[in-house]
């Protein structure tokens, strides 16, 4: 299953590129088994991915929490708290 | 009612935004405008300037989401947000909120709402130019504690 990853602010920085196109493999059911197989595919994702619960993530746009399943997703972004205003 | 949703790097006239939601009619009774201005000093450090990188596509829908509960709670006659990214320096405009309302309670309540919403829940981040390098800002825990109390009134009034 093929999905975009959008990537901000230090997450965007850490990881070193702001999007790319993975295909995980089946076992990948959630957003928290997302990170945990980005954070084993290089030292800046491992970098960036070291501390996933301060690392928020949206599915299609829609805040979601790391519980929350993938399949069927067309974008899924992670970024950090937002300090936005 | 209209509202005004407006991502933009160009500055704003918060003056003539308000003026745009009391044109040419006589039933609004209360506007309040919030401007949240890029400010020189943080923590006791110089600030040269911000950027505010966001995520497009989303950060439009998250705040139309907001604006639209806003107008499910209040009794608004209009709502404006306009938030800037790229980057600012010190006095800059970053963000305006307008809402319009009959009366003062529902167009402050509105705008402190939307607010509180922005600063925590819109697809937004802020790195700041300080001495040392580019510091991404920190998510404050009264932001977060600002936002919360806002679900909590909505569930003690179901």
């Amino acid at each position: 299953m093929s999905v975009k990853l959008l990537y901000f602010a230090w997450v965007r920085e850490r990881v070193g590129k702001g999007e790319e196109v993975v295909d995980p493999p089946a076992g990948v059911a959630t957003v928290a088994d997302l990170m945990i197989w980005l954070a084993a595919r290089g030292e800046e994702y491992a970098f960036a991915f070291a501390n996933p619960k301060v690392i928020r993530a949206a599915v299609d746009r829609t805040h979601v929490k790391a519980s929350a399943p993938i399949a069927g997703a067309k974008e899924v972004a992670f970024f950090p708290p937002m300090t936005g205003g | 009612m209209p509202a005004t949703i407006r991502l933009q790097t160009a500055d704003f006239d918060a003056a003539a935004e308000a003026a745009v939601l009391t044109r040419e009619r006589t039933d609004v009774g209360a506007v309040v405008t919030f401007t949240g201005i890029c400010r020189g000093s943080e923590a006791g450090e110089p600030v040269a300037a911000m950027t505010l990188e966001h995520y497009p596509g989303m950060a439009e829908a998250e705040i139309t989401c907001h604006v639209d509960e806003a107008q499910a709670r209040w009794p608004l006659l209009g709502v404006t947000v306009i938030h800037r990214y790229g980057r600012l320096v010190p006095g800059d405009n970053i963000v305006l909120v307008v809402t319009a309302a009959s009366h003062r309670g529902d167009a402050f309540a509105a705008a402190e709402f939307l607010m509180d919403y922005l600063k925590t829940r819109a697809p937004f981040w802020k790195q700041e130019e300080r001495p040392g390098g580019s510091v991404w800002v920190d998510a404050k825990s009264a932001d977060d504690a600002a936002a919360d109390r806002w679900a909590q009134r909505r569930q003690a009034t179901k």
